[in-house]
């Protein structure tokens, strides 16, 4: 089996979306999932040397944040107060009696199963985010999730318009294909 | 002299306004284009189909989520201080 290496100069670019993508579905919390991800990035480069080359970069990667997102957990819950469950119902008499249905569950809120399978959904785009080449991947991220005006990337890579749709144009035919063969 | 305009367009240039056009960046003139084009040409309307269908996982903001390209430099230059104090 061949063995795997680990280059820590091409994390960030790498993986640190496909990292945050995993963490802020688990967390909740831009910050807190950002503090995560960046913890595993220095804790990998502190474990280095254990590094067996069994498990792909990522693989290893998302073994150390999710012991990361436990402990996070862990910490937050550590206080056994912090872990019960507060109903806090105001005492405005006007809506007496209205409770109990206020409470009960929404039945187009999101459940467990839709909430998997849109947390795949953020994994699988940033897998196929992973195999375009580096700057057109950079280009789509910026216009289609970040939502960058057009002006604004094309200064920022020093290309004109037409070249960004050019790109865009590109990457969007290599994400519909591979989105096809894995989700659709 | 008169400018022509010539609503019947190439392959190339109807998925080129159909791009723009996920984006909501397509003039109203190029999107009449783009539809006078799927009318008669059925691989813009597979291209299109697909395209708007990647759209709408794209949009799907509450779990497609990415860092911003500033919070990434951030993390690349913190990383590479620590990378060089391991080294």
């Amino acid at each position: 089996m061949a063995q795997h290496e680990l280059d820590p100069n091409g994390w960030i670019k790498k993986y640190s979306d496909y990292l945050f993508n995993f963490t802020i579905v688990r967390v909740d919390d831009r910050e807190i999932a950002k503090d995560l991800v960046q913890e595993t990035f220095f804790a990998g480069l502190r474990s280095m040397k254990n590094f067996k080359g069994e498990a792909s970069e990522r693989t290893w990667l998302i073994s150390i944040l999710k012991r990361k997102v436990i402990d996070h957990y862990r910490k937050t819950n550590s206080n056994k107060g912090k872990a019960e469950v507060r109903m806090s119902y105001n005492s405005d008499t006007e809506s007496e009696g209205d409770w109990l249905e206020e409470r009960i569950a929404d039945p187009y809120a999101s459940n467990a199963e839709t909430d998997i399978e849109n947390s795949e959904l953020g994994l699988a785009i940033h897998d196929c985010l992973s195999k375009l080449p580096e700057k057109q991947a950079a280009i789509f991220k910026m216009k289609t999730i970040e939502n960058y005006d057009t002006e604004t990337i094309c200064n920022r890579f020093d290309i004109t318009s037409s070249n960004l749709w050019v790109i865009i144009h590109r990457a969007r035919t290599a994400m519909a294909s591979c989105m096809e063969a894995n989700w659709f | 002299m008169k400018k022509k305009y010539n609503i019947f367009i190439p392959c190339d240039a109807a998925q080129h306004c159909c791009d723009k056009s996920q984006y909501k960046e397509a003039s109203f003139l190029e999107k009449i284009k783009l539809s006078i084009h799927l009318i008669f040409c059925k691989a813009c309307q597979g291209y299109s189909k697909k395209n708007s269908k990647l759209t709408k996982l794209m949009n799907n903001k509450s779990q497609v989520h990415a860092m911003k390209s500033i919070e990434k430099e951030n993390l690349e230059a913190l990383f590479q201080k620590e990378l060089s104090k391991n080294k």
